[in-house]
């Protein structure tokens, strides 16, 4: 190997932290679902979840230390690999036959912007409080936050829309994890791409029943 | 006297009239598609036969033939190379461009045909494509080290079946590139990872194994070669039908061989087989 091979990390390298750092991403995503499912079981049970987190800021800080770390080198290697993939391309054929490549692998670039363009407007909404709450103050009260939140039928849309988008980025992201960490094979390929398309639905079902359930009135 | 029909040849074989799209590019200009006319082809015919039938009409009329890469013309040698209607070696799966019969096509049918597309094949001239990137990852790995003089005996190192079968599928790679032309990302990790097998999983692969992975994967990246990103594409092009299993060993074999290079006792990089 190069001397210089922190510069240039190798295609396979840049791979395998894509994986890892979207591993962490996803197993991010199934927690914070969880949580976020305590919303049907009451107001106390979720603003006591949200105050049990800022009384332990150690946690909170270290989860949030790994979660900005992990974002950061997902998103730093997915911009690498797909301008790189473009300029290996030349351009491709003047005829597209795709055979087998899903739509969610192909889309992967695109539904990443969505959902990172979605993570900006979710931390100015719920968590730093600046947009689309009408600057009403709910201090500790998460759940009247929420229901304030997704009482806005262009907010609820954003938010259901993002988490589409999301599934499919998983049901391509958990089974390619697979496949880049070499734990992979022709016999597994078809159940690892289940697991990853029913692990895609269970997020983004979980996360979407909330602004549903607040749309349709369920949660007031 | 055999009556004559319009789709028969004179042995009363069934032909066809195409219109064919086909590449014209000199070294390091730039290409376009050249609309030509071919009738009378037999249905038996080889897509490379038919290409054949099109550069001798060009003769006829004076003009410059096609360039076009062929060797065996029986589907082992990896010389074809030419994407058919978009798809590297045509529409038949498992299928060199070479084995390839027009009877696969419709009567009247335009056909465009085109190089790999990729930076890391350079276009020589019209549908033959510069591979020796390909070359340039076999001689940086593809090869193990063996003491000259008289053979030794063969039985001496034994190797279970399902360990030789594996190698052997690995090695089935004739090495044409469909599996970069047709990648999306232009990556050629398909052919990277069959080499990488074949040798890998042998015991005769094993002293240079670590310096192999990773000497191969460097070579791969400088040639200018896309990154996986799981398409599956190449398996489904491939005209030997490599699996993506062979990436996957690939991936999991570089990650050992980095692991092993950081943590080796000397702190140096092993050549393996000094």
């Amino acid at each position: 190997m190069s001397a210089c091979s922190c510069c240039q990390p190798a295609s396979i390298g840049k791979k395998i932290v894509m994986a890892l750092s979207g591993l962490v991403l996803a197993g991010f995503v199934l927690g914070h679902m969880t949580g976020n499912l305590l919303m049907f079981k009451g107001k106390d049970a979720i603003n006591a979840y949200a105050e049990w987190l800022h009384a332990h800021p150690g946690l909170l800080w270290g989860a949030r230390s790994v979660l900005i770390l992990s974002t950061i080198a997902h998103i730093w290697t997915g911009v690498l690999l797909t301008l790189e993939n473009r300029a290996a391309r030349a351009g491709g054929p003047a005829v597209d036959a795709t055979r087998r490549a899903t739509l969610s692998s192909r889309t992967m670039p695109y539904s990443g912007v969505v959902i990172l363009s979605f993570l900006v407007f979710h931390l100015l909404h719920y968590t730093f409080r600046t947009v689309a709450l009408g600057g009403q103050e709910f201090g500790e009260n998460v759940y009247a936050m929420v229901v304030a939140g997704f009482s806005q039928p262009a907010v609820a849309g954003f938010y259901i829309i993002s988490m589409i988008l999301l599934c499919l980025h998983l049901s391509h992201g958990i089974s390619s994890v697979f496949q880049t960490l070499g734990l992979r094979n022709e016999r597994w390929r078809g159940r690892l791409d289940f697991i990853a398309t029913a692990y895609g639905w269970l997020i983004a079902l979980g996360f979407i029943s909330i602004p549903l359930a607040v749309l349709l009135g369920c949660i007031k | 006297m055999v009556k004559e029909y319009d789709n028969l040849d004179s042995h009363g074989e069934q032909t066809l009239s195409l219109r064919l799209r086909v590449w014209r590019q000199n070294r390091g200009a730039a290409g376009h598609f050249e609309d030509h006319a071919l009738a009378a082809v037999p249905t038996s015919a080889s897509f490379l036969e038919m290409m054949d039938m099109l550069n001798e009409q060009l003769i006829k009329e004076g003009k410059d033939t096609f360039a076009f890469d062929h060797d065996c013309r029986e589907g082992i040698c990896g010389m074809c190379s030419m994407t058919i209607n978009g798809m590297p070696h045509g529409p038949l799966p498992g299928v060199t461009t070479c084995q390839l019969h027009m009877r696969n096509f419709r009567d009247g049918e335009m056909i465009t045909v085109e190089p790999w597309r990729a930076k890391a094949f350079p276009v020589i001239k019209d549908l033959a494509v510069n591979r020796s990137a390909f070359d340039k990852v076999i001689q940086a790995g593809g090869f193990i080290t063996v003491r000259t003089g008289s053979a030794t005996e063969a039985n001496n190192t034994l190797i279970p079946k399902p360990v030789a079968d594996e190698a052997m599928d690995a090695a089935e790679c004739i090495g044409c590139g469909a599996c970069v032309a047709s990648c999306k990302n232009g990556s050629a990790m398909l052919f990277v990872g069959a080499k990488i097998n074949h040798l890998n999983i042998l015991p005769q692969g094993q002293p240079e194994r670590e310096r192999r992975t990773l000497a191969m994967v460097k070579t791969m990246d400088d040639a200018g070669f896309g990154n996986c990103t799981n398409y599956g594409e190449c398996q489904a092009h491939c005209p030997k039908s490599i699996t993506l299993d062979v990436i996957a060993k690939l991936n999991r074999d570089y990650l050992r061989a980095r692991v092993k290079e950081f943590f080796s006792s000397t702190g140096k990089p092993r050549k393996g087989g000094d």
